[in-house]
């Protein structure tokens, strides 16, 4: 369970993000949503302790992140941010590795060669491992990111807009591994998405942010109505039922 | 069996069990005698060639491959610390302000032992780069050009002060032969601190994962449970004492950081750890060609090492430039 108790951050001038109180349930995927500059992604890094709150309160698994060994907390949460622009020259394969660093400090075993592998063969990226980051396409690359977190083998995963940049077929791709880890690895993964189609049908949760406040906190189904959608993103939303779950259309 | 263990495993195979690396290591063993046996003197004149051997020839080359090695890894460091590949201590004022420091501590104390001098410039050379560093962080596009360029400007303004003061304290000759980093004044007894720069390169190799994980920035440092800002500072600090020392013994080297852990980069990526062994092994073997053609070249003269240094790193950072280009 992720717990937010008055999480709060002030940018100055007016804009500030909270105070939020949020109970995420363990297991499954939980979808954070809401317009641009709703604050989804600052609530995410605070929760992967990426950055500091200015007040308030946030424990995971039991483990505060403020007050935890880095270390230790390195092996409960990880968090995978939007924009990763690697300058260094890594292969897939040594990425993924350093997803055991809390546990090894880079010493890899036969046990985290093994870890490794299956994260490498979980995301099928085996045939590309031994690849540079700079030889990949956009969606190769992304999915070698969130191999590298999942290598960490943490019960939380964090991800700020894993779809970001990628196309139709990779983003169905990536929340279908998504879902697999949530289903298959019985890990807790929180995402940020920004369509709300994919929030409908691949999460358990829906948690809508709005001008740095949760707003909404439910199911799928408890979220894509049209009053919700329309007022959580000021744009005229209905919300008809499809093939698979609830769609909304907005154009 | 032997290609399946390998494709399986993480690392990149280590140096010391690539035969291309002993191909390399026997190379520039080769340039290191080569340097011992150049000179005016003749080596085979009776008594007389033994102790220049042991004067001034040795000497030289220990101190080519231990500065050589040195300024190489602290480009690498460096290229981590800060996630551009266009970074090393002569484009970011680390040597200047080593230089300063160096000179500080000639006008404060003009009869200083070299240990105090080096500390002098160890510690110039660490608060240079930190200013340097703490500019980095304002600047979101930490790949761009825009931070060598910076770096190059605050080394010149550094080097502008270096001057001033030189010239107010009449002691303009004394930078200018530190500024043409050089091993012809390499003689016994004058060299062996150069020496810490070993104990330096055992500490980069002990911390190279922790480096490497830096080298992909706060947010996955801090994910995988690294105080990242404690490695900056440890980094620095190695960087600064290398740099420092080798700036008072020996001089500037510039563009050695810049070349050798490029070239090691592109045909090798960045795993640290297994890279060490060839980016001090380069830097060793270019640091000896530049010398040896300094050597060589207006015989029997000679130019200063930085100079065709200059010339050969101006070339490569160039080439390095057009291909970062067409690759964005």
């Amino acid at each position: 369970m992720i717990q937010l108790g008055k999480l709060f951050k002030d940018y100055g001038s007016g804009t500030s993000i909270g105070p939020v109180d949020l109970e995420i349930p363990p297991g499954g995927v939980t979808a954070l949503v809401g317009p641009n500059g709703a604050g989804k992604s600052t609530l995410l890094t605070m929760m992967g302790r990426l950055l500091g709150p200015d007040a308030g309160t946030v424990v995971i698994g039991g483990h505060d992140v403020t007050t935890t060994h880095p270390r230790k907390l390195a092996t409960v949460v990880s968090t995978l941010r939007q924009e990763n622009h690697f300058t260094a020259r890594l292969t897939v394969r040594q990425l993924v590795a350093l997803g055991r660093f809390p546990y090894t400090r880079g010493r890899i075993n036969r046990e985290d060669e093994r870890i490794i592998s299956e994260s490498i063969e979980f995301f099928d990226l085996g045939s590309l491992q031994n690849r540079y980051l700079d030889q990949l396409s956009g969606g190769q690359r992304q999915r070698a990111y969130v191999a590298m977190v999942l290598c960490q083998e943490t019960d939380y995963l964090l991800l700020d807009e894993p779809l970001n940049n990628l196309d139709m077929r990779h983003s169905v791709h990536m929340m279908h591994h998504l879902r697999r880890v949530a289903d298959e690895l019985g890990r807790t993964v929180l995402i940020v998405l920004h369509d709300v189609n994919f929030a409908s049908h691949y999460s358990d949760w829906i948690c809508a942010v709005k001008e740095g406040k949760v707003v909404e906190f439910g199911t799928p189904e408890e979220i894509m109505t049209d009053e919700t959608l329309t007022r959580v993103f000021e744009t005229p939303v209905t919300c008809h039922d499809g093939p698979s779950g609830r769609l909304a259309v907005y154009y | 069996m032997m290609v399946s263990t390998a494709r399986r495993t993480t690392a990149a195979p280590g140096a010391l069990r690539d035969w291309k690396f002993w191909l390399a290591l026997l190379a520039v063993a080769g340039l290191l005698v080569l340097s011992i046996v150049t000179g005016v003197a003749d080596l085979g004149d009776g008594g007389g060639g033994s102790r220049f051997l042991a004067l001034t020839r040795i000497p030289r080359t220990i101190a080519l491959v231990l500065a050589g090695a040195a300024m190489a890894m602290s480009g690498l460091v460096m290229q981590l610390l800060t996630q551009n590949r266009f970074v090393e201590p002569t484009t970011t004022g680390t040597t200047e302000w080593a230089g300063l420091g160096l000179l500080v501590m000639m006008i404060l104390f003009p009869d200083a032992s070299l240990t105090v001098r080096m500390v002098g410039a160890i510690i110039a050379a660490f608060l240079g780069t930190m200013v340097f560093f703490a500019f980095l962080r304002r600047v979101t596009l930490r790949s761009s050009l825009i931070v060598p360029i910076v770096g190059i400007m605050l080394g010149a303004v550094v080097g502008s002060i270096s001057t001033y003061l030189a010239l107010v304290t009449d002691r303009l000759q004394n930078l200018g032969v530190w500024f043409a980093g050089s091993f012809t004044s390499v003689l016994k007894g004058q060299y062996e601190a150069l020496w810490i720069v070993a104990v330096v390169a055992v500490l980069v190799f002990i911390t190279a994962d922790r480096l490497t994980v830096a080298g992909l920035g706060e947010d996955v440092a801090t994910n995988v449970g690294l105080n990242y800002n404690r490695i900056i500072l440890a980094g620095t600090g190695l960087v600064a004492v290398a740099t420092g020392v080798v700036t008072v013994v020996v001089g500037n080297l510039p563009f050695l950081g810049l070349i050798v852990p490029n070239v090691v980069s592109l045909f090798r990526g960045d795993d640290l750890r297994s890279n060490l062994p060839w980016v001090c092994l380069l830097g060793v073997g270019l640091v000896t060609v530049c010398d040896l053609i300094g050597r060589t070249i207006i015989m029997p003269f000679e130019v200063p090492v930085s100079l065709i240094l200059g010339v050969v790193g101006a070339a490569v950072f160039i080439a390095l430039l057009l291909r970062s280009r067409r690759h964005a």
